[in-house]
């Protein structure tokens, strides 16, 4: 199963992104073959609906699950129709590593 | 309530050192948007909330006190929380402390969607059980109903003995059940 992480840098050692839309990085990891993907977001600077974006983006790439800090109201509304679960973690200091461990149990 | 803010809260210009930041709840907010935005009264307010008056003015009271601190002391508004209803269940982990939401309501959740814990508790619980402690009951046979809010407890009639109902603190189990 894959799982998106949204990320403020490009290495396990970055720290978890507590917007979700105009996170920096996205990393979509595979709980499977226990690879990691690191996407820009292309849609950080955007003026106007970068929750939607990047809701395609991460839907695109077949993640099942999604970690963030926080969630848009229209983003959500979509990963509910899309049957994404959605997880928030009120800790912006949690590296991705250590969600990715988390993901491990 | 309608109309959450559209943004997380405020902060204060100039000051350097950071203090805690007031926590201002979203039923908090709604209750000063009501009143000092849209002049509602308390009773209406209390009406569009779809609370009893004087938990109305509590929450109001409430709100108007964390404003005054912040300003007073210079601290920054955050808006979260607080006793609001969502539209798909959510759960909290208290072994990872995230929050996660669940899609199949026909499965039983039972693990973290997260860390795989077992350790987890629905959000809505607390606040159900707070709704619940109103409750107008009969002072003749005991005939327990829901309380609605804003509605007093004296206009209900007892089905039974055909009387006014009171106010009770806490429904007992059996009272719940006869409904």
């Amino acid at each position: 199963m894959k799982v998106a992480i949204t990320s403020t840098g490009n290495s396990p050692e970055s720290k978890l992104d507590s917007r979700f839309g105009r996170c920096s990085y996205f990393v979509i990891y595979d709980t499977i073959s226990n690879s990691t993907e690191f996407i820009p977001n292309p849609y950080k600077d955007n003026i106007e609906g970068a929750g939607q974006a990047s809701v395609q983006l991460v839907a695109s790439r077949g993640a099942e699950k999604v970690v963030s800090g926080e969630f848009g109201a229209k983003a959500k509304l979509i990963f509910d129709s899309l049957k994404i679960k959605l997880v928030i973690l009120k800790d912006p200091e949690k590296r991705i590593s250590a969600i990715i461990e988390l993901l491990n149990h | 309530m309608n109309n959450p803010p559209h943004f997380k809260g405020f902060s204060p210009i100039g000051l350097s050192e950071e203090k805690l930041p007031v926590i201002i709840n979203f039923e908090e907010y709604e209750a000063i948007r009501l009143s000092d935005f849209e002049f509602h009264g308390h009773v209406g307010a209390a009406q569009i909330m779809g609370v009893s008056r004087p938990t109305y003015t509590r929450i109001y009271e409430s709100a108007r006190r964390k404003v005054a601190e912040a300003f007073v002391q210079g601290r920054t508004i955050v808006f979260e929380g607080g006793k609001v209803y969502f539209d798909s269940e959510w759960y909290s982990c208290n072994s990872c402390g995230c929050w996660f939401n669940h899609i199949e309501k026909d499965q039983k959740i039972e693990n973290c969607t997260l860390c795989g814990s077992t350790y987890i508790e629905q959000y809505s619980d607390d606040s159900q059980k707070l709704f619940a402690k109103d409750c107008c009951v009969c002072p003749e046979c005991g005939y327990e109903k829901l309380h609605l809010p804003g509605a007093p407890c004296k206009i209900e009639f007892c089905p039974n003995c055909n009387c006014h109902l009171v106010h009770k603190g806490a429904p007992t189990s059996e009272g719940m059940e006869k409904q």
